[in-house]
């Protein structure tokens, strides 16, 4: 069942929210260490949550999310509860306060289960760099999950969770949505408050959802945007009703193909699967054109220089003094700084403080950070352009479906491509949504629909006219069918 | 022949901006409060935590930048300084590099040699670090987080000063103008005001300049000048020894009075700046700027050059009377009472009342005695019930805690004697009392007048009315 319907059979009385939460708990209980989707679960919590929202419910109060359940990706800030970005160095860190998506969530009457697996500080594309360990693909086993929500996707994917949310940052919710055939949301970047989800690059990371449809993306992502005043580069853009927009038709849209997404290194299944989508829409009246963003190829160049340089500044807040994991007996200041991080941070992480360190320092800083600066305008230039021609930018999500657990984790390069197609939408800071279209050979594809900026609703409309006409989005991983 | 050597000084200084809330958070930035009390989750640079900025530090900042005729940036940016220091919570300090808020602008210092224009590269917002406290934790170390965060403003001089006494009056005039400007309340002790001076020297008539040093972290005015003397004079001591400047940040240690070079650190610091992707930059309308304009207050030369002007004080009046607002309202509060008489209201508020808070060690705001209570006192002296030289008495007793002046005056019977025939009849006694050097005065001996004034006055127990004694004197003694 989706979040939709949920929240409608609990407002015609056909169960309650604790009878739900119940369900989703004892899933997780069966499922949930063979994927090792959670790090932690809050049962206590979640049923008297439920409770909570059942009384509500009965007093004719909430609306369409109260009592139901989610899960949060363990990036998020939960008062009370562990929050460790899949990482040693906050494995003893428990937050002081909610991050606004928890409090907004929680406001909606939605019932936390608990807290997901994650990439360490959400980097990684596998979700293989987490301390916790890497989570498995709900369709098989031996795949990632994608990442660096890796634990939410697959969470939702065997439905632990009826939707869960997650952060992008270079595609961290569409790829692992691809990877695992769910419905991947990342909202234009200010739509959702970035206070109290731990920051890896602040000026492109933004949260958003992982569900089985358009539908339920549009009521969660409604629910959690808005501005904030607690985050300065979040947006004073009224939230329009979502779920009221999801109806509009297909016809006379126009789809922008973008050419540079179809080259080499997209895997043969995946193409034919995205090309048939866009038959698709075509068939449902829009219509199609082929452009080319000739900067969008330096993406990932570009990315792998701003995602590190920030990052290598907002993880110094991690040195051992105030909060997360600090070293036994340190000999004095230098030796505690050096084996807390040295011990608290993960290989992944470090190579990207080094890599942020390094092209921000004296002598590099314009060859690097200024100069990928320039490139990330001629890139956004690009998407404008493109946007004065077409509605949406549509293509492939990802350039392969899963792939093997530890196949790539000794390349970073190999693995950095896994983004190729999804960083554009991040440098550019607009919203992008991933949508399954196929299997091949078992493994779910996803095609990637990107708009300008605030153009939630139309990439919602778009997504859900193609779940009108399709059923990938309902097939489930045959192992928990 | 000895090389004459030129002193070159620029300086950095800190002015704590006076908002009730940190730059980027909501704590308090109260002075003195126990340790970490006022450290919220912001200061404390929890995870998932955000800045968002004061618009009153900004608000004072661009009163600063207007009152200094500066070019106030439309647009201006925060950037990260990275470094790792454990009273630094979030690993790098929110300051603002390429772009700052206030550009070029410059003050006016008058020295006894004529007035100086002063320049002024900068000024930028940046909020203050935490404090590592070192003392009575046996081998641990502990932060206090109460100042993280705190509001501040970084006001870089061109190196346009030329000698400690340069630098001091420089500094002074700052410290004027943000408390005028009401965004600082300057107090030095508490480190709401301090400065890093750069100081080099160069031979006399060269343009380049010399290898620089820095002293950081002076809180006093005394301090800066002692610390650029004894910095002067050590590095002519190195050039003439044959040897050379080093450029390095040194620390001035006020009891042995001399700068050292800080603990060298293992490497040098690259600070990496880069733009803060938290905070957007700061967007600035003109109509904002020109709101701000329209609050300032008349600014220390302003208000110096009206005391010349319409009050017909000499320069150098104006000048000791406006160097605190409070100062100068007090005084403007006495002339308004009286009426007038702005050159007795300037002595007096300059000389006896100054000198009286001085020794007290107390702010003009404390002062036992009023504006309205000298006024009256002035009053008296115009209106000629006591002489200036009684009103001094009469001052010292209205200080001790009689705040009236009428009330002392009648009380101890200070009333200055007017009568004519009252005073006539002292003076007939003294001739009488003085028969020899009244025969001495009358044949010639005209410096025995001063000894018949002082004899008058000790009869009158110094009440008599000098100008009338004077003049009944003359007529009397010469018979």
């Amino acid at each position: 069942m989706s979040a939709a319907e949920i929240g409608r059979g609990l407002r015609a009385g056909n169960f309650t929210s604790v009878e739900v939460t119940k369900h989703f708990l004892e899933r997780i209980d069966h499922a949930g260490k063979q994927l090792n989707a959670f790090i932690t679960v809050t049962p206590e919590r979640a049923i008297a949550d439920a409770a909570r929202a059942d009384a509500r419910i009965a007093r004719g109060e909430g609306g369409p999310l109260t009592g139901v359940p989610l899960a949060h990706k363990d990036i998020f800030c939960t008062e009370g509860v562990l929050t460790s970005c899949g990482s040693r160095m906050l494995s003893n860190f428990v937050a002081p306060y909610d991050a606004t998506v928890v409090e907004r969530l929680a406001a909606a009457g939605m019932v936390m289960l608990g807290k997901t697996n994650m990439d360490e500080f959400a980097m990684g594309s596998s979700n293989e760099t987490s301390w916790y360990g890497p989570v498995r693909n709900p369709w098989d086993g031996t795949k990632v999950p994608g990442g660096s929500s890796g634990g939410s996707a697959a969470a939702v994917a065997a439905r632990l969770a009826p939707v869960a949310t997650g952060t992008d940052t270079g595609g961290s919710i569409r790829q692992p949505g691809a990877l695992t055939g769910l419905t991947g949301f990342k909202p234009t970047y200010g739509r959702v408050s970035r206070y109290g989800m731990v920051a890896f690059a602040s000026s492109l990371d933004q949260a958003g959802v992982l569900a089985q449809s358009a539908e339920d993306a549009a009521l969660v992502l409604g629910a959690m945007a808005g501005h904030d005043a607690r985050d300065s580069t979040s947006v004073a853009v009224p939230v329009p009703d979502y779920a009221a927009g999801l109806g509009r038709s297909m016809k006379g849209l126009r789809i922008g193909v973008i050419r540079e997404f179809f080259g080499e290194g997209l895997e043969e299944g995946t193409g034919r699967a995205v090309r048939a989508a866009l038959e698709g829409f075509s068939a449902m009246g829009a219509t199609i054109v082929e452009l080319s963003l000739p900067n969008l190829p330096l993406s990932v160049p570009t990315y792998y220089v701003v995602a590190p340089a920030e990052c290598s500044s907002n993880l110094s807040r991690f040195d051992g003094v105030r909060f997360g994991h600090r070293c036994k007996d340190p000999r004095d200041l230098l030796d505690m700084y050096k084996r807390s991080r040295g011990e608290g941070f993960g290989a992944e992480v470090k190579r990207r403080i080094m890599t942020g360190t390094y092209v921000l320092s004296a002598g590099y800083y314009d060859a690097y950070y200024l100069k990928a600066q320039k490139v990330r305008s001629l890139i956004n230039a690009d998407f404008r352009r493109a946007f004065s021609e077409v509605d949406v930018l549509m293509g492939p999500t990802t350039p392969t479906p899963a792939f093997a657990i530890g196949a790539k984790v000794d390349d970073p390069i190999t693995m950095y491509l896994n983004d190729i197609y999804t960083i554009g939408a991040n440098l550019a800071g607009l919203p992008a949504v991933s949508v399954p279209c196929g299997l091949v050979e078992g493994l779910p594809v996803g095609l990637q629909i990107i708009g300008p900026h605030f153009a939630e609703e139309r990439l919602l409309a778009a997504a859900h006219s193609w779940q009108l006409v399709t059923d990938w989005h309902r097939k489930l991983p045959p192992m928990f069918a | 022949m000895s090389i004459e050597w030129e002193t070159v000084i620029g300086l950095e200084i800190h002015a704590q901006l006076a908002t009730r809330s940190k730059i980027f958070s909501g704590s308090s930035t109260a002075y003195g409060a126990t340790p970490n009390v006022q450290a919220n989750l912001v200061d404390l640079g929890y995870p998932g935590i955000l800045p968002v900025l004061n618009r009153e530090a900004v608000r004072m900042a661009v009163r600063f930048g207007l009152a200094i005729g500066a070019t106030v940036a439309r647009r201006s940016i925060f950037a990260r300084k990275n470094y790792f220091y454990p009273d630094l919570p979030k690993g790098y300090q929110i300051s603002q590099y390429e772009q700052p808020i206030v550009k070029v602008g410059s003050v006016e210092i008058v020295l006894d040699d004529g007035a100086r224009r002063i320049g002024i590269t900068r000024a930028h917002l940046e909020e203050d670090a935490g404090k590592s406290l070192h003392e009575g934790l046996g081998k641990q170390s502990g932060i206090d987080l109460n100042r993280a965060g705190t509001p501040l403003l970084e006001i870089v001089s061109e190196p346009d000063l030329r000698s400690a006494r340069e630098a001091i009056a420089y500094m002074k005039k700052i410290h004027t103008l943000v408390r005028y400007l009401e965004i600082c309340d300057g107090n030095m002790q508490e480190g709401s005001f301090r400065c890093d001076a750069n100081v080099s020297v160069r031979h006399k008539g060269r343009r380049e300049y010399g290898t620089r040093c820095e002293i950081k972290n002076l809180n006093s005015f005394r301090f800066v000048e002692r610390a650029i003397n004894y910095e002067v004079a050590r590095q002519i001591e190195l050039l003439e020894g044959g040897g050379r400047v080093v450029q390095e940040t040194r620390l001035f240690d006020s009891d042995r009075n001399e700068t050292r070079p800080m603990r060298s650190k293992e490497e040098a610091n690259d600070y990496r700046y880069f733009p803060d992707p938290d905070l957007l930059p700061l967007a600035l309308d003109a109509a904002f700027i020109e709101e701000i304009r329209g609050t300032l207050p008349e600014l220390p030369d302003q208000k110096a050059e009206r005391f010349e002007r319409e009050h017909g004080l000499s320069r150098y009046d104006s000048g000791v009377l406006t160097a605190s607002r409070e100062f100068a309202d007090f005084y403007e509060a006495v002339v308004g009472m009286l009426g007038g008489e702005a050159k007795l209201a300037a002595n007096w508020v300059m000389g006896d009342l100054s000198g009286f808070l001085n020794r007290d060690n107390l702010e003009i705001g404390q002062s036992p005695i009023g504006a309205k209570q000298l006024a009256g006192l002035l009053a008296r002296i115009v209106d000629g019930t006591i002489s200036g030289k009684i009103a001094k008495e009469v001052f010292e007793m209205m200080w001790g805690g009689v705040a009236d002046a009428d009330a002392v005056i009648a009380a101890k019977g200070l009333r200055q004697i007017t009568d004519t025939s009252a005073i006539e009849r002292v003076i007939a006694g003294v001739m009488m009392a003085n028969p020899a050097q009244l025969a001495d005065y009358r044949s010639g001996k005209d410096k025995l007048f001063g000894f018949f004034v002082g004899q008058v006055m000790k009869a009158t127990g110094g009440k008599a009315n000098p100008a009338q004694v004077n003049e009944l004197l003359r007529k009397l003694l010469a018979g």
